[in-house]
């Protein structure tokens, strides 16, 4: 590894919990909730109503723009299109289906035999209809992301760091199915008309990186990046900068400096979607946490609820927090009967110890947050100056920059609200900004 | 299918923190200040040990007090008063009466301290602007107390200790352009007069050490300041003194180490950027020499962190980490 980036900090990674069990296919249940937002941008318009029937794989939403369709996960009846809550924290239009259990596949679902005669646009076309976004929790529609990067895009990157600790879907997902893997990044190479891709797996995954060499060997198109454990190795800027050394400009996407970053297990997708005709309609999550009795990896038909899922583990005690996504940016969830969404890639179920609640938070100005900050702020000014609803100097720090990462966070002896101070802080910009063009 | 019913909580990410807190940092700040206190229990008797015992609780129990009667939530927990108290006592020579100490533990913690707005809002460092204010009794302040002759007897009297043996500091011979006698060994063990906690160059160092590698500081500031004024005696011996000998004193005596290395890196009265640290470090060292060449008094560590202190406004203007994605200006981008 010839790059690295800024800052960043080390957390006890906890994967020791998960990481030693194999993938199972989780047992479909019996109600999938599937969100109509699964992605970034516009809500997907239901294509079915209560009562109708719909085959495993059927496209039951879609829009126009930006956009990635949603799928059944299993076959069986619409009982209901209503809001129903969602991982983000809000009510979400949602198509509930109560499942036949017959797994009827939707007719549209062949294999391929050859994919060589498809055109870049086909391709494109392919992702698109089986709803691919990224996996790794920003859910960007895939098809937009490689469209969009056509002709500017000279390196694919695979984002296998799995930097957030507990989680090890990903992790798993290299160990055992490579070649869904290496099938997916050789057609995300095709569509950029590339000759070469890389992939970073942080060093703390060591079976990973060894397998995927052993497959690829020394002088692979495909290469192999140990990266430094290190927190957020994963980050997409950061990741483009430990493998490339190009700093991705503020506001631009990886597209400005020729990179076009894919999640593992977004690859993988891309794999069953142009071989297999299969939409994306499961994934890999994993179920964890010092309060889980049996932390597990599971092949998860989307729109299951955490509530099963976490049953199906087993529960120690009272549990404290419950996180869609690891500790460092998972969000965490009031109401267990959310569905597990495509950005999904892990439940993290805290026990009491876990707590980490702090009073009376003071900055003693030691400047730890700015050793620590990957995007080269000023955790602590931006503070002062967010509390002090100083607009100017906000935007003067860059506030808008901030990946809310949570490393200032971690780091700070003063117990520091830093990243939620900046959620509010970035909200305050964007209605001072409203403001001034009204 | 089983319901929940558990009260979860829910707050923004980050979910965990790291342990370090601003207790365990000040906790670390104490340990590394025990091999010089008990360096100054060998050198100058236990009156050193009950003399920083004192100044400890003393700083405590002020800002107990103000903070109970301002209705304050309270921030014992945090160990900074204790910090504080220690280093008073460490800056105070050893025969200083005790309610002069209490006297500096209070305008430590209470004006300067706590009138700011508490911990992380003063802008001089507590311990250092007590001591310039305990200047007020200048002859206490600088009735040294020679090493190997302090009472034994714990809560001796000043007149006791002073009747011990007093001494002049290497920094007064300096200050009349003059090597001082005994021998340079003598200083960087601490076998001089001085402050309570100053005069061990070895003791401190240990400190140091200790202090870096639990990353309480970085060894920024205390180089640069202690490399400057090196550099400038080393540069400028005075009164023909022979360049070496000249330089080893003005580094080993006086409060040089103990301020560079547990006051000048005082996070809330030092930059917080490495360029204006390194800046403010600077400053620290040239000031220093200069009021050591030129001054009334002998010593000059202290004043000039103070000044310094108040530049750190300014100082955290300078050396704002480039933007990332941004090259820096008439650099090549990376």
């Amino acid at each position: 590894m010839a790059f690295s980036f800024f800052g960043g900090i080390h957390p006890n990674d906890m994967k020791a919990l998960s990481r030693k069990a194999a993938i199972r296919p989780f047992p479909a249940p019996e109600v999938v909730v599937i969100p109509l937002s699964q992605h970034i941008g516009a809500l997907c318009k239901p294509l079915v109503k209560k009562g109708d029937k719909v085959t495993l794989g059927q496209k039951i939403g879609d829009s126009e723009g930006l956009c990635a369709p949603v799928h059944a996960s299993v076959s069986g009846t619409v009982t209901a299109v209503e809001p129903r809550p969602h991982v983000g924290g809000t009510m979400v239009p949602s198509v509930v289906i109560k499942n036949d259990f017959e797994e009827t596949l939707c007719p549209d679902i062949k294999p391929r035999e050859s994919i060589d005669d498809l055109t870049t646009e086909e391709l494109i076309a392919i992702i698109r209809e089986a709803g691919i976004v990224g996996m790794g929790g920003a859910m960007f529609p895939t098809h937009v992301k490689i469209s969009s990067g056509l002709g500017k895009v000279d390196t694919v990157i695979i984002n296998a760091a799995e930097c957030e600790p507990y989680i090890t879907s990903d992790d798993r997902l290299l160990r055992e199915e490579p070649q869904r893997l290496i099938g997916g990044i050789r057609i995300l190479m095709k569509c950029f008309g590339l000759k070469k891709a890389y992939i970073g797996i942080e060093k703390n995954k060591p079976e990973a990186i060894q397998k995927l060499s052993e497959i690829l060997g020394w002088n692979s198109d495909i290469i192999v990046e140990p990266l430094r454990t290190r927190y957020p190795q994963g980050a997409e800027k950061q990741l483009i900068q430990s493998i490339t050394g190009r700093q991705v400009p503020p506001g631009g996407l990886p597209a400005a400096v020729g990179c076009a970053v894919f999640n593992a297990a977004t690859a993988a997708a891309v794999y069953d979607a142009v071989w297999l005709g299969m939409p994306l309609v499961r994934r890999g999550v994993t179920v964890t946490g010092r309060a889980i009795v049996e932390p597990m990896n599971f092949l998860v038909p989307i729109g299951t609820s955490f509530e099963e899922l976490i049953d199906a583990c087993g529960m120690k005690d009272a549990p404290s927090k419950v996180l869609t996504g690891g500790p460092m940016m998972g969000i965490a969830q009031f109401d267990w009967s959310v569905s597990v969404i495509k950005g999904t890639n892990a439940v993290t179920v805290f026990s009491q110890e876990d707590l980490a609640d702090a009073k009376d938070p003071r900055c003693i100005r030691c400047g730890r947050c700015m050793e620590v900050c990957p995007m080269h702020l000023m955790p602590l000014k931006m503070y002062a100056a967010e509390r002090k609803n100083d607009i100017e100097a906000l935007d003067s720090l860059h506030l808008m920059d901030c990946i809310e990462c949570g490393c200032c966070s971690y780091t700070c002896p003063g117990k520091l609200h830093l990243v939620q101070s900046f959620r509010t802080g970035k909200q305050k910009l964007r209605d001072a900004a409203a403001k001034k063009k009204a | 299918m089983m319901k929940h019913f558990y009260e979860t909580h829910i707050s923004s990410s980050p979910h965990i923190r790291s342990k370090d807190s601003t207790a365990t940092i000040m906790r670390d700040v104490i340990i590394a200040l025990v091999p010089a206190l008990l360096g100054a229990v060998y050198f100058f008797g236990f009156r050193a040990l009950t003399m920083a015992i004192t100044s400890v609780c003393g700083a405590i129990f002020f800002e107990w007090l103000y903070e109970r009667v301002m209705k304050k939530e309270s921030t014992l927990h945090d160990w900074s008063a204790a910090v504080t108290g220690l280093l008073i006592a460490m800056v105070c020579p050893v025969g200083l009466p005790y309610w002069v100490l209490l006297v500096g533990d209070f305008f430590a913690i209470v004006v300067v301290k706590q009138l700011f707005g508490g911990i992380g809002k003063n802008f001089l460092n507590p311990a250092l602007a007590a001591r310039a204010f305990l200047f007020s009794w200048p002859v206490m302040m600088t009735t040294w107390v020679a090493p190997g002759s302090g009472s034994p007897v714990l809560l001796s009297s000043q007149t006791e200790a002073v009747d011990a043996v007093s001494v002049a500091t290497p920094l007064a011979a300096m200050h009349e352009k003059m090597l001082p006698d005994g021998s340079l060994l003598d200083a960087f063990l601490g076998n001089i007069g001085g402050s309570m906690g100053e005069t061990s160059a070895l003791l401190l160092l240990i400190g140091f050490v200790y202090l870096l590698i639990r990353k309480v500081i970085s060894p920024r500031i205390p180089l640069c300041f202690i490399g400057t004024v090196a550099v400038l005696s080393f540069l400028f011996p005075q009164g023909g003194c022979d360049r070496l000998l000249w330089t080893g004193w003005q580094v080993c005596s006086g409060g040089l180490i103990l301020g560079a290395v547990f006051m000048a890196t005082d996070y809330v009265t030092s930059p917080v950027t490495h360029l204006g640290q390194i800046i403010f470090a600077i400053g620290c060292g040239a000031l220093t020499v200069f009021i050591r060449y030129f001054g009334a008094y002998p010593e000059g560590v202290s004043y000039a962190i103070l000044v310094m202190n108040t530049c750190v406004v300014l100082l955290d203007k300078v050396g704002i980490p480039r933007r990332f994605g941004v090259p820096r200006e008439g650099g090549k981008k990376k």
